[in-house]
């Protein structure tokens, strides 16, 4: 039996399903390879983990071919839902993998999507209350496939039929699973993703005898938890890197909040903070039962000698307000500009991380350099002489200004041996100054001569103060 | 302000008394001098004081771009000790020119915050650190109770936080004579640049206001824009201009 395909194979005419003696007479010389559901399993389990510690606090395996991960207050750290998405597909597909993702309300709804829809990313919009998948096949609701061929059998193609039919009688004739299936593709039930976890993973967690819900008294247990949770480290020599916190609420929904380290940490104090500013994204229903705080990602941490010179005064330590900020506005937010080799303007500078290492590299200082630099140069009208003049006046955002001063253009040449388009651009950027004193960073693109470098047209670039 | 505190030891007595009422630390409060004496002694204490909130505004067109006073914040950056944190909604700085105003790059670290208010966050959370140098941010409003919270940031870490105050459009750079906490208020005005014997743009100048100042009067002075090491000075032109010591003609806030 043919259990999976690739591409190619897909093209030459095979089906899953098929019988591999079937699949052999059709294609000469094909390549089959044994199937292995327990490997294939185990390194879902393993791929589960990478999203788990990459993406958001719940990430679970969803067999036999899928990952299913809780995004909920996650997705704006990876740039929004889009974004997210993309990211993820492509990093599968740097690997190899050839993945589809989907952002819906409940997991139902993804797992229909995702599989049955046939682009790349798909993001459904919220509060749709199921109808988006009423259009899918029944095989997207998750039903085992006596079930999917019954119901087949009585005539039911797309998830809508179903839907619209009473319940009493789907049940009697297939028992609970169905109406449960159909429940949570709608979001009517709750279906608690259960996180992956390996023996490694340092974990603490603490049962109420009655459920809590109140602010202060989460921040009371969240205080409890880390104490119990440095304590693990210390024992084993870790520092945190990344925290979960997971409220196992009464109605069986999990709430979780992730806060990461830029360094590894293992400051009670720094760590509570951190977890009790996020406490008020965390809305606690009908009350918390459980709350787990799980360290996922983990880095040794030993003890240093702190060295006191009379000299020079100690490099403060900035990695706690970077943890503050990241975790308020994003990792990817916060960075330091470092220079580029590169003498296109908009390509010399690249970003950093915050705290890596500071190499002292420092841009070429040869030439005053604007301290705004627009995102795209703005196109200006102007009047100049060609080839090499300066404009002698020139209009920007609809004000004309006279230009008073100028500088002798620094030429930049386009970087051919990276982009083959730029095997003649040249800019030609000039520093003027109108009759306000108002100084401008404006440029021509070409040479003034050859039509081949450029359009000749000006753009301004940057402001200078 | 010297001749007063030295002649009469009681009027500096009910100074002393009137600051512990206020809040502050004593009048030996840390401050990080401009260099330049004319605008060091409009300042009390000699200096732009540490531990405060400070606000700088582009005159003219520049209100949009805030090209200048950043430039000019840049410089009191520069001239801090220690890591400076750089908060902003429209990422649009340009780092080689941070550079040479003497703010090295491995110093600065930014924050792209996706709105005003989480600028107003990012910029308390770096006041309140305390081992920061200085803190800049780039906001358009600025209402009393914000910057009363980052002033007392400010005045319980020792950082100097500095806030850039960017519009969007220029109608809305009026908001600028809203009253704020901050303890001076800058606006910084290019004017046209040195003159060269030759045909080229010359040193950068700016007309420097001090609109208001706690504690001292306003005053404005033609300054010449921050060097490699963020200092600023005065044009030699002026400098040498007999009757220059008196630079800094006092007059009334505006």
């Amino acid at each position: 039996m043919v259990t999976a395909v690739d591409v190619a194979a897909r093209r030459s005419g095979l089906r899953v399903g098929m019988p591999a003696t079937k699949a052999q007479a059709l294609v000469a010389d094909l390549v089959v390879m044994d199937a292995e559901p327990l490997a294939d399993a185990d390194a879902l389990e393993r791929l589960a983990l990478w999203a788990l510690q990459r993406y958001a606090p719940i990430a679970a395996a969803d067999p036999p071919d899928g990952l299913v991960i809780d995004t909920s207050g996650a997705d704006h750290l990876h740039g929004g839902e889009e974004a997210m998405l993309a990211g993820m597909v492509q990093r599968f597909a740097d690997v190899g993998i050839a993945a589809r993702a989907a952002v819906a309300d409940c997991w139902g709804v993804a797992h229909a999507t995702v599989r049955h829809r046939a682009s790349g990313t798909t993001i459904v919009p919220s509060a749709h209350g199921g109808e988006v998948i009423f259009d899918l096949p029944i095989g997207a609701l998750r039903l085992s496939a006596p079930m999917v061929k019954a119901l087949r059998v009585l005539g039911f193609e797309r998830i809508g039929d179903l839907a619209a039919q009473p319940r009493a009688p789907l049940a009697l004739r297939f028992g609970p699973e169905l109406g449960r299936r159909l429940d949570q593709a709608m979001g009517r039930l709750a279906e608690p993703i259960v996180p992956v976890r390996t023996p490694d993973l340092i974990e603490v967690n603490r049962a109420f005898p009655e459920p809590i819900g109140a602010p202060e008294t989460i921040a009371r247990y969240v205080g409890k938890l880390v104490v119990a949770l440095c304590e693990a480290l210390e024992a084993k020599g870790l520092g945190a890197k990344r925290l979960d916190l997971m409220f196992h609420r009464v109605d069986n929904r999990i709430e979780a909040v992730r806060v990461g380290t830029a360094l590894p940490v293992r400051d009670v104090k720094r760590l509570t903070r951190l977890l009790c500013e996020k406490i008020e994204t965390v809305s606690p229903g009908f009350g918390i039962e459980i709350m787990t705080l799980t360290a996922t990602l983990a880095e040794p941490l030993s003890e240093k000698q702190v060295v006191s010179s009379l000299v020079e005064e100690p490099e403060a330590d900035v990695s706690g307000l970077i943890d503050i900020l990241a975790n308020r506005v994003g990792e990817h937010r916060l960075y330091r500009l470092a220079p580029f080799a590169s003498d296109v303007p908009e390509r010399s500078v690249r970003r950093v991380g915050p705290m890596s290492a500071d190499d002292g590299a420092a841009w070429p200082n040869h030439w005053p350099r604007p301290i705004r630099l627009l995102g795209s140069p703005e196109p200006i009208e102007t009047v100049a002489l060609l080839p090499d003049q300066p404009p002698v006046t020139f209009t920007w955002r609809g004000i004309r200004r006279r230009v008073r001063r100028a500088d002798d253009p620094e030429r930049v040449f386009g970087e051919w041996w990276k982009r083959d388009a730029e095997l003649e651009a040249v800019r030609d950027y000039f520093r003027i100054e109108d009759d306000a004193g108002e100084r401008f960073w404006v440029f021509r693109a070409g040479d003034g001569e050859d039509p081949a470098t450029g359009s000749h047209r000006w753009y301004l670039h940057g402001i200078f103060g | 302000m010297h001749d007063i505190t030295s002649v009469r030891p009681v009027i500096a007595d009910l100074r002393a008394r009137i600051e512990r009422l206020d809040g502050g630390r004593g009048r030996d409060r840390a401050v990080l001098s401009f260099g330049v004496e004319a605008i060091d002694r409009t300042l009390p204490g000699g200096g732009l004081a540490l531990g405060a909130l400070h606000e700088v505004a582009c005159g003219g067109n520049g209100a949009i771009d805030g090209a200048a006073a950043a430039l000019f914040a840049a410089g009191i950056a520069a001239r801090s000790r220690g890591k400076v944190l750089w908060c902003v909604t429209r990422p649009d700085l340009f780092g080689p020119a941070l550079a040479q105003v003497g703010l090295q790059p491995g110093r600065v670290i930014f924050v792209e915050a996706g709105d005003e208010k989480t600028v107003l966050a990012c910029f308390e959370e770096g006041l309140r650190h305390g081992s920061l140098g200085a803190v800049v941010a780039e906001v358009a409003r600025l209402s009393m109770t914000a910057s009363r919270r980052l002033q007392l940031a400010a005045e319980g870490s020792g950082s100097v936080g500095i806030a850039i105050r960017r519009w969007r459009r220029q109608t809305e750079a009026a908001d600028f004579g809203q009253p704020t906490a901050s303890v001076t208020r800058w606006r910084v005005s290019v004017l046209p640049s040195t003159p060269l014997p030759i045909p080229g743009v010359g040193q950068a100048r700016w007309l420097l206001e001090l609109i208001r100042c706690r504690a001292g009067e306003s005053a404005d002075f033609e300054v010449d824009a921050c060097d490699a090491q963020g200092r600023l000075s005065l044009p030699a032109d002026l400098a040498d201009r007999s009757g220059q010591k008196d630079a800094g003609i006092r007059r009334a806030a505006s």
